[in-house]
């Protein structure tokens, strides 16, 4: 049986759209619609209200390996993370000048202060820090939260998009709802049969689904899960079964994510792209439908190191997803210089390591092309765990 | 060329303000040193968006992690301490003042008198301006069986305080960390008590920016940002609200108001600057592991730091606000909101430039620390902007907290000379 071609046209066109810094697709749907598109940083922006609003709303997450920095490093000392620099290049380089605003969301302090650099640099933008709370009671944090999305809101429609209604929203729930249904079982099926959904392929798929208004991105993931889950010809090897953590804002690149499965790792759990997970299961329809996207914000959303953990024990999410998924080691793969990951990385080791996880460590930066280094580590990881799961 | 200015040495008397300082501060790790024994509550907390008058009304003791990562590095024990961090899997990017935190506590937790420092009984985690604050906590938590109240301040990014993000505090204090503060100490909340310490805080406040801006006067009477190290200790840290601090500015502001009137420059750690050569605005934390050396640079040179940002870090109080006692929890959310590191870009530029023009400075300096995104994301088009609008030139040196690896006395000092070269051939009638 050979495999269906429509699969590789499909993982074609992903590539195409994850690798186009200019953002035709963008382009074409403003020319298309006359609709604002905003862009938004990792992790999470409440796509559901821009949507409602009849905004695109534009995922960003940084350059890879092959985008020239020529004024981003102007702006970055050599220790700070890469991501900044490369959003900075391609704001300056004018790939992003189709945007007609820009989200910050409230992850760490790069992204707090390159909002207020992004204010001065791109005047003519809409700039918004959203300052998502760290308190997640509903009356505190959920209150404040609320009084935050509907500034955003207003600021949209003063910006000529369409102003906020609750059966617009309501509408768009039910869309991101499905859209986060698929990606859920994506995830799924490559924890069940990993060989089916090799993590690069749905990486990039992922990707792609960034720049797609949502009706598209959902069209994407369902023929994606369909083919995939009806392709015969690809078969399961012997590799170790990895969740890989720490990589929820920069990315590392395609090259690395296939260096970790060419070294025999199938990476069954991850934190790429959270978006299209952070809110873990269906946002109800009913009722106040603002109210509803805060109080999933505020209960529903994935552990994150950019989110304070008031009960509960740290790394016990993680030592959930790895024993749900049936990870047998965890690799933690962060950013260089990122913060967050960093600060929370000796919190879940020890997390890890109380429950016996082999586990291994390594740091990336998104314009790395060079994976000699980790191809090795994660290759002695990887059969490590083979020779002890057959011991 | 440069002519290499020597400071008098003079047989160092010590002012009184600095030896009441030095005595408060010995009577405060006293008392946390003695709390296991004579019961008294201790809470760690951080210097921004401190909640000190809040805390004195429940007298409960603060412990100030940054205070005492600095402090370590002064006795040159960070290196050893941050070397225990990263044998424990902490990684070398991060903010070095966790790791010497985490390395004291893991050696004994002696604090900078050389006592052992308690345990708290309640950690107060104010997310006030950094990122790093939330994880430090975080990481502390695992290290000690207490409870913790944790307060999120909202970041300025528009460049003011809205009623949506005071009430999210105001809130936040009543309904999370009063409770949690009750409970440790067995104490109701007393806001008379809190306004008595309020007004107290104000009347310093008062003082400590009168002697900041006393930087106006040709010569400066202080060095803003090595000698302010000293003079905001009080005020950002266990005192602010106490009769003492009180006590303490009244009295600097005294001995400064003197020496404006002798028309003397700032006291350096060589004794009196003779001759002010260059007015300069700061922006960063110093370096603290080779504090005097990094000072002594800008001394040899004849450089004062006449305004700096890092004095503004525990409390911005020069652009008006003082702690009100008639609005008690209102005024500690906008305390906290208005911290230097939780204001916006545009705003940091903005103040900065004031600053460079307000003083009459001749320049501006930034100190970009390793350790601190917070500070340092976004300091190069700080700089950019600040020369665009002052139309003085900036100059650049990178260093770290409390990391000695990173402090690179040659370099640092090649660029100090440099800029000040600098500085000389764009004075008017300079060398062009
Ligand atoms: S990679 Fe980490 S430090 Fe850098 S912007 Fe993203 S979250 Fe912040
Ligand atoms: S990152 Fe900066 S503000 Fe935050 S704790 Fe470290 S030094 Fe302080």
């Amino acid at each position: 049986m050979s495999a269906d071609p429509r699969l590789a046209a499909l993982v074609d066109r992903a590539d195409r759209l994850y690798r186009d810094y200019r953002l035709s697709s963008v382009r074409d749907w403003k020319a298309r619609t006359g609709g604002l598109a905003v862009g938004y940083m990792p992790i999470y922006v409440p796509r559901e209200l821009l949507h409602a609003q009849g905004v695109l709303p534009v995922g960003l997450m940084g350059g890879r390996d092959d985008l020239e920095i020529i004024k981003g490093d102007a702006y970055y000392q050599s220790y700070i993370c890469h991501i900044p620099r490369s959003t900075i290049e391609l704001g300056l380089n004018g790939s992003l000048d189709c945007l007609d605003g820009m989200l910050f969301p409230a992850i760490c302090d790069v992204i707090r202060n390159l909002s207020g650099m992004w204010q001065m640099l791109f005047p003519g933008m809409l700039v918004r820090y959203l300052d998502v709370p760290q308190n997640f009671d509903r009356d505190l944090g959920g209150r404040f939260y609320r009084d935050d999305l509907e500034q955003l809101a207003r600021d949209l429609a003063a910006r000529g998009a369409a102003p906020l209604d609750a059966d617009a929203l309501r509408h768009s729930i039910s869309l991101y709802n499905e859209d986060r249904r698929l990606v859920r079982e994506l995830y799924a099926l490559r924890g069940r049969a990993p060989w089916k959904v090799p993590t690069h392929e749905l990486y990039m798929v992922l990707r792609a689904a960034l720049v797609l208004p949502v009706e598209e991105s959902t069209a994407l993931f369902r023929t994606y899960l369909e083919l995939v889950t009806h392709d015969d010809t690809r078969k399961p090897l012997d590799q170790a079964r990895v969740l890989l953590t720490g990589s929820f804002c920069e990315q590392p690149s395609i090259g690395l994510i296939r260096t970790l499965e060419r070294a025999g790792c199938y990476i069954v759990d991850d934190d790429f792209v959270q978006i299209h997970r952070f809110i873990q299961s269906d946002i109800p329809v009913d009722g106040d439908p603002v109210e509803n996207l805060v109080v999933a914000f505020l209960t529903d959303a994935m552990a994150s190191p950019t989110r304070y953990v008031e009960t509960g024990v740290k790394g016990d999410d993680l030592i959930r997803r790895a024993e749900e998924g049936g990870a047998e080691g965890i690799l933690f793969c962060a950013a260089s210089f990122c913060d967050p990951a960093l600060l929370d990385q000796p919190m879940l080791v020890k997390a890890v390591e109380r429950r016996g996880f082999p586990w291994t460590a390594f740091k990336f930066s998104e314009n790395s092309g060079q994976f000699q280094v980790i191809r090795e580590q994660a290759g002695t990881f990887a059969d490590s765990i083979k020779l002890w799961s057959g011991a | 060329m440069t002519t290499r200015q020597t400071a008098t040495p003079v047989d160092v008397q010590k002012d009184a303000s600095q030896v009441r300082q030095k005595a408060m501060i010995a009577r405060h790790f006293d008392r946390l040193a003695a709390a296991p024994d004579t019961g008294e509550k201790t809470v760690y907390t951080f210097v921004p968006g401190n909640l000190t008058e809040l805390l004195l009304s429940f007298d409960i003791l603060p412990v100030l992690p940054e205070i005492n990562a600095l402090q370590s590095a002064m006795r040159g024990k960070s290196a050893e301490y941050i070397s225990v961090a990263e044998k424990l899997g902490h990684s070398e990017d991060v903010c070095t003042y966790v790791k010497s935190d985490i390395g004291m506590l893991k050696s004994g937790n002696i604090g900078p008198t050389g006592q052992r420092l308690p345990n708290p009984d309640v950690l107060l985690l104010s997310y006030t301006g950094c990122f790093t604050f939330m994880k430090w906590f975080e990481l502390l938590r695992e290290e000690y069986d207490c409870p913790v109240a944790m307060l999120h301040v909202p970041y300025q990014a528009d460049g003011r305080v809205t009623e949506s993000m005071r009430r999210y505090v105001v809130d936040q204090l009543r309904q999370k960390v009063i409770p949690v503060l009750e409970q440790a100490t067995g104490r109701a909340y007393d806001e008379d008590r809190l306004r008595e310490c309020l007004a107290r805080s104000a009347e310093a406040e008062d003082d400590l920016v009168w002697v900041l801006q006393s930087a106006r006067h040709t010569p400066s009477p202080i060095d803003a940002y090595f000698g302010a190290v000293y003079y905001v200790g009080p005020i950002f840290s266990s005192f602010r609200g106490t009769p003492d601090a009180v006590a303490y500015y009244r009295e600097l502001r005294a001995e400064i108001a003197e020496r404006i009137r002798l028309g003397q420059g700032p006291v350096t750690p060589d004794g009196d600057l003779e001759t002010e050569r260059f007015r300069i605005v700061v922006e960063g934390p110093p370096n603290w592991t080779s504090f005097r050396q990094f000072w002594k640079m800008f001394v040899d040179e004849g450089a004062v730091a006449v305004a700096s940002t890092y004095a503004k870090v525990g409390g911005v109080y020069d652009t008006g606000f003082r702690h009100d006692p008639s609005h008690p929890l209102e005024s500690l959310a906008d305390y906290c909101l208005g911290c230097y590191t939780n204001l916006s870009l545009p705003s940091r530029i903005d103040l900065l430039t004031r600053y460079v023009k307000e003083y009459s400075a001749d320049g501006f300096l930034i100190n970009s620390v390793k350790s601190c995104n917070s500070f340092s994301a976004g300091q190069l088009h700080i700089l950019r902007e600040v020369e665009a609008r002052s139309g003085r030139p900036g100059g650049f040196i990178e260093s770290d907290l409390v990391d000695p690896r990173y402090f690179s006395a040659a370099n640092i000092k090649n660029r100090l000379e440099s800029y000040f070269q600098m500085l000389e051939q764009k004075r008017p009638g300079g060398a062009a």
